[in-house]
């Protein structure tokens, strides 16, 4: 990827940082921490690779993208909202009753939300649908989905792998947010699901492991990904709470918002972090 | 009443996806490997390449069906109603209700019927559980007629469908000419002194029932629910008001059933008593279905004395 494209794709990731801090601290609830961590995937998917139109947001042929790990809604509501489905003051009315902005994504009514998601497990079977819908009814289309490590300690994850790779859906590409840390502690303490490389490639699958936070490595993975007659798996190597100072590599910003105080502190971090970059 | 055939609401439903199949191809099947229990095995042996077995993995399959639509494409999956309402009940919740998606779920072997498996694959809990989804329609056909027909209603309906169907072989008790409509109920015997609202395998049981009556001397109205989401709400209420007493019977537990959805309407609509026939909050065990049919009251002798009762309490 070209620097200028890299440098780009930074700063846009740096502002849809700050829309998830300016959602989570307004609601004074949510999850941040595994919404940094997955930021720059979801910033290259959709301001780089993915075949959307946010002014016709259910155009047919649209690639598809189910965020399975639903509690980083901020973060996928942030990637809307600066591409330009909805407008960006709204983030701030996230989990307020009235605002479409739910606690988790909610495809009825948000612009952009392919799939509603929030219960873990659901949303990667869920994107194997719409990728076997694709397959079976001659779409071109391609279907993405992000899940988190600790998600995958759910069964039905490991069904719709196996069920992915037997009908071949090559169709489909998943990352898994491998950040370490779930809500009581680090994977491998609560309920390990190592090795993830060996366990996608016993499914079937085609595994690519790589460092989430470098765009030439996303898209270097996501191009590759497309050359497969698997599906596949793209092992993203993450820092939960990427990009703010207090929040990197604590599980206890995994679901909690921070006070004005910190809230000042988050966005010192990214305006700094952008500052940097411009 | 003729009784000279009798279907299972299951093989009218394999049969119905196939000669959907041959009209329109805009629909694919899915089951959890039990197509030729479910007969979807009809419809995978004549269209193999628009059929997707998951594997026994039912989560899974609900959430790929929900994803399926959520394309803007139409599925049926299947399984018992075990396994479809009980084992996979969040994900038809989460990833299907919550959005309301277009999926239509064919549920096979509900109720006591299903027999010599026993207790582990009677569901007689599947109509409670599917009642407490907002926005999932729940149909319960009565015979092989009505059970072609609203497979054929479901796939084009707006929204999540239920559709119970029984492994056991019922009378065809609607001729050719019979109109289904969902949400629809529909009266097949006049009479005003009680009302027998039935649903399912019970409805040719509460046909007998009114002969039963008929023959002591009371004008029993039988009325057909299939559609128990959303309930015909104007039929139960003039019944109500017309015959004063009401029976409900269904091969489902008294508890969240079409029993509980009579008496939750005519509570606050217009209270006449309601006596509930059907699984009385107990586990199945294993027998030749008709024995446990006889052994757990749900034949037309039991919805007699019910109706009898209903009429004292008037």
């Amino acid at each position: 990827m070209e620097a200028s494209k890299i440098l780009e794709l930074q700063k846009t990731a740096c502002k849809v940082r700050m829309g998830i801090i300016e959602g989570v601290h307004a609601a004074k609830a949510g999850h941040p921490g595994g919404s940094l961590s997955s930021a720059d995937i979801l910033t290259y998917l959709y301001f780089e690779k993915m075949n959307i139109d946010p002014q016709n947001p259910k155009k047919s042929d649209r690639d598809r993208f189910v965020l399975s790990k639903g509690h980083a809604a901020p973060l996928l509501y942030s990637v809307l909202a600066n591409r330009g489905f909805f407008e960006v003051e709204k983030l701030t009315t996230l989990r307020q009753i009235g605002s479409i902005l739910q606690g988790h994504p909610d495809m009825k009514y948000i612009p952009g939300v392919d799939m509603s998601s929030g219960s873990l497990g659901q949303g990667i079977s869920c994107a194997v649908g719409m990728a076997l819908s694709a397959k079976h009814f001659g779409e071109k289309y391609r279907v993405y989905s992000i899940l988190g490590d600790g998600e995958i300690e759910e069964g039905q994850v490991w069904e719709a792998a196996m069920f992915a790779a037997n009908k071949g859906l090559s169709n489909l590409t998943i990352f898994v947010d491998y950040n370490n840390l779930q809500i009581d502690g680090s994977i491998e303490e609560v309920n390990s699901p190592y090795p993830i490389d060996k366990k996608f490639e016993a499914f079937n699958w085609h595994v690519i492991t790589i460092d989430g936070h470098d765009f030439n490595q996303i898209e270097k993975a996501v191009l590759d990904a497309e050359k497969q007659d698997k599906p596949v798996c793209i092992i993203a190597k993450t820092t939960k709470g990427k990009g703010v100072s207090f929040m990197e590599n604590s599980c206890a910003w995994h679901g909690k918002a921070p006070n004005d105080e910190q809230y000042e502190i988050a966005m010192s971090d990214l305006k700094n972090a952008l500052a940097e970059l411009e | 009443m003729s009784e000279f055939k009798t279907v299972a609401t299951r093989a009218a439903y394999g049969q119905a996806l196939v000669d959907l199949g041959h009209k329109r191809d805009d629909f694919i099947v899915l089951d959890a490997d039990l197509a030729e229990a479910t007969q979807t095995g009809k419809f995978k042996k004549e269209f193999p390449e628009r059929f997707y077995d998951c594997g026994i993995a039912e989560q899974n399959m609900m959430s790929i069906a929900a994803g399926v639509a959520a394309t803007g494409k139409k599925v049926f999956c299947s399984s018992f109603a075990m396994f479809a309402a009980g084992r996979a009940f969040e994900q038809v919740r989460n990833s299907i209700g919550y959005p309301h998606l277009n999926v239509v779920i064919g549920a096979t072997h509900a109720g006591i019927s299903v027999g010599e498996d026993g207790a582990t694959h009677q569901c007689n809990e599947d109509i409670a559980l599917m009642r407490s989804i907002p926005g999932m329609t729940i149909i319960n056909p009565a015979d092989a007629t009505e059970a072609a027909l609203a497979v054929e209603a479901a796939l084009d309906h707006d929204g999540p469908v239920y559709l119970r169907f029984g492994r056991l072989a019922v009378p065809v008790v609607f001729g050719d000419d019979y109109k289904f409509q969902i949400g629809k109920g529909v009266e097949l015997k006049q009479g005003n002194d009680v009302t027998i609202v039935a649903t399912g395998l019970m409805v040719n049981e509460a046909l007998i029932a009114h002969d039963l009556l008929k023959a002591e001397g009371v004008n029993a109205r039988v009325i057909n629910i299939a559609t128990i989401k959303p309930l015909d709400k104007d039929i139960i209420i003039k019944a109500a008001k017309e015959t004063g007493a009401i029976v409900t019977a269904e091969e489902h537990s008294v508890i969240g059933g079409l029993g509980s959805a009579v008496s939750e309407l005519l509570c606050e609509e217009y209270p006449v008593p309601v006596l509930k026939l059907g699984v009385n909050d107990v586990f199945g065990h294993s027998g030749p279905a008709v024995k446990l049919l006889d052994e757990f009251g749900l034949r037309a002798e039991n919805i007699k004395e019910k109706a009898l009762k209903a009429i004292g309490m008037k």
